[in-house]
């Protein structure tokens, strides 16, 4: 397979999670749309990284898997305590402040 | 292959430590910090925690001053590319330091009841009795502290990373603290903690872009260091494809952090959910170290390709100060009406640095460093205005623009000074506010983007009205008499320990200072504009 081939299906990812984060209602399945990006950039850096025949491609799927593990420690944590308070995780219901 | 041969073989490192000491002084302070949240008795952790945070970014900023007058050159790359130092970013390091060090002092204060701005605990349910109880045993969450400072380190290493990983990792590293931050208010906890999630979300997705973008980037140059990415493109890629989505989708990430049009949703509701003190931290380094870094990537890519962006820089500068100033035009929340005036702010630093000229930027960085003093000091003085019940216990926070009604017959000197900052927002003469706006507009005008300065000055004057209605608020409309403004849950400016009050006496002094005499400090960023741009 060529590196086009990866390319593709990190941009179908990409945009598959974009639209979820964009569509979906329930916070979770958004925050798996983002996770999804994520993996996506991940897909297409170790594509290019073999394109180029260098490793920083490889060394920033590295950085992004950590980050990414931090993030849904943070996410997850939001989540959760919002969850405790409203019994809801969607985030039509997330508009006291819609003047 | 064993380890000890992959050492011996493989290229080494250079770690400048003296160099990179500013930002690691404030990491190291954050993980000292941790460690004394899980480790130091409860009663002592606040009393540990104010001074190692005041003190870690205090020194900071000098470490950063120290580099940046020091005779020998320090300029250079160091730790392998990641970081690159140079005078600009020491500059951008010294604005954050010292914002961030005023922020810390109105994050530390808490009023004369011992009420500071963060609930007590911020894993309980609102309402609960656990939360209750917290409460009532006067229980603070100092977490606040490690949180700021890893913040803090974050937004200091985003301005001087010197290549795309450094600098994802310093976008995440600054934003997942405010996340977290933007949800402990301790009043109003269901709006922070939406505001919380909203930011998480939205920033995370705002990541996600800057992200994939940087791996199209790579793809379009081989490369992740912005230096070799910009020789790439000076070589003759212009034309590529990949290189300019990737190069735009980079762009939303950085443009999402500083609140511009059409990535500004998120800004009205975390500025008006999270906690005041918060709000004033994050609205100014964020956006210091943000311009910072945007400012990187643009100059790194735009040999090449000034042509391309300059419409889309345009286009999101003007959308960013009409959206912002004509939004922030019915807005009757004193934090909401800040978030856009922060809004229509970000077009105007914009407009500096879409001219694509020494001027240019030598204005956005006047502009940076006194806009973010000021808006921690305005947003400190929010922070002292509180609703009081009858028996003249504090509540909540009042910040609705009819609560502010007849303030400055009530605490006239905090309406005073508050008014001060309005104006300089406003951009009225004698403030820093003016001189920072003249420098940006003068800049369009030369480097030929009058329809942006046009358009700058219009908004500029429109944006006045709403400054001037809540100074007409605060001084020209009647206070009724205590009784009432107890059971009309009127705002007042509460007592508290008198840190906020050192904060906001710094902040309103420097923005006086800079607005009757800038010439020197002008001067100043003109040379680092000068140095920077070849």
């Amino acid at each position: 397979m060529t590196v086009s081939a990866y390319l593709l299906l990190a941009s179908v990812l990409f945009v598959i999670g974009t639209a979820t984060v964009l569509l979906r209602r329930n916070s979770i399945i958004v925050f798996m749309g983002i996770e999804l990006m994520l993996n996506a950039a991940n897909l297409a850096f170790l594509a290019f990284s073999r394109m180029w025949g260098n490793l920083d491609g490889q060394l920033a799927a590295f950085f992004v898997m950590v980050v990414a593990a931090a993030e849904v420690v943070v996410g997850l944590a939001i989540i959760v305590s919002l969850f405790r308070t409203r019994r809801t995780v969607s985030v039509d219901d997330e508009n006291l402040m819609r003047h | 292959m064993n380890l000890t041969v992959v050492l011996a073989v493989g290229p080494v490192i250079e770690f400048d430590w003296y160099k990179l000491a500013p930002v690691v002084v404030v990491l190291v302070a954050a993980v000292l910090a941790t460690l004394v949240e899980a480790f130091a008795p409860v009663r002592a952790r606040r009393l540990i925690e104010v001074p190692l945070a005041l003190l870690a970014v205090a020194s900071a900023g000098l470490l950063a001053l120290h580099l940046a007058i020091s005779p020998q050159d320090i300029s250079g790359a160091t730790a392998n590319g990641a970081v690159t130092i140079d005078p600009l970013g020491l500059y951008l390091q010294l604005a954050i330091a010292a914002s961030a060090l005023i922020g810390l002092l109105v994050i530390a204060d808490r009023t004369v009841q011992g009420d500071d701005a963060f609930a007590p605990q911020a894993s309980a349910v609102p309402g609960s009795e656990y939360e209750e109880q917290a409460r009532k045993a006067g229980l603070t969450q100092t977490d606040v502290f490690p949180l700021v400072l890893f913040a803090t380190g974050g937004m200091m290493l985003f301005p001087v990373a010197g290549d795309l990983i450094t600098l994802f990792v310093a976008l995440e590293v600054l934003s997942l603290p405010l996340y977290l931050l933007s949800g402990m208010a301790r009043h109003r906890r269901l709006l922070s903690q939406e505001a919380s999630l909203k930011y998480f979300l939205l920033g995370a997705m705002a990541s996600a872009f800057f992200l994939f973008g940087a791996a199209w980037v790579y793809g379009a140059t081989g490369s992740l260091s912005l230096s070799r990415i910009g020789t790439a493109i000076s070589g003759g890629l212009t034309q590529d494809t990949i290189l300019l989505t990737g190069v735009v989708l980079i762009l939303a990430g950085l443009l999402f952090k500083v609140g511009a049009v059409p990535f500004h949703y998120w800004t009205p509701d975390v500025y008006q959910g999270a906690p005041t003190p918060i709000t004033g931290f994050m609205a100014a380094c964020t956006k210091i170290a943000a311009f910072g870094a945007l400012l990187r990537v643009l100059y790194a890519v735009t040999p090449g390709l000034e042509w391309d962006l300059t419409p889309v820089l345009w286009t999101v500068a003007i959308l960013t100060m009409v959206v912002g100033t004509v939004i922030g035009l019915v807005q009757r929340d004193v934090k909401r009406l800040l978030a856009y005036s922060a809004i229509a702010h970000a077009g105007f630093i914009l407009t500096g640095v879409a001219s694509f000229s020494p001027d240019g930027i030598s204005g956005t960085l006047f502009y940076l460093f006194t806009y973010g003093i000021s808006t921690v000091g305005a947003f400190g003085l929010i922070a002292l205005v509180r609703e009081v019940d009858a028996e003249g216990h504090m509540r909540g926070q009042a910040t609705g623009l009819d609560q502010w009604r007849g303030l400055g017959r009530r605490s006239p000197l905090l309406a005073g000074t508050f008014a001060f900052f309005l104006l300089s927002f406003a951009g009225i003469p004698l403030t820093a506010g003016f001189v920072g706006k003249f420098a940006v507009f003068a800049a369009a005008f030369g480097a030929g983007a009058a329809p942006l300065a046009i358009t700058g000055l219009a908004c500029s004057a429109a944006a006045a009205f709403f400054y001037a209605r809540i100074i007409v608020a605060m001084f020209f409309e009647e206070s009724p008499d205590d009784s009432v403004v107890a059971r009309t849950g009127l705002g007042i400016g509460v007592r508290t320990l008198g840190l906020t009050q050192i904060a906001v006496a710094i902040s309103a002094v420097l923005t006086l200072v800079l607005g009757v005499i800038p010439g020197w400090f002008l001067n100043f960023t003109e040379e680092l504009s000068l140095l920077w741009v070849p």
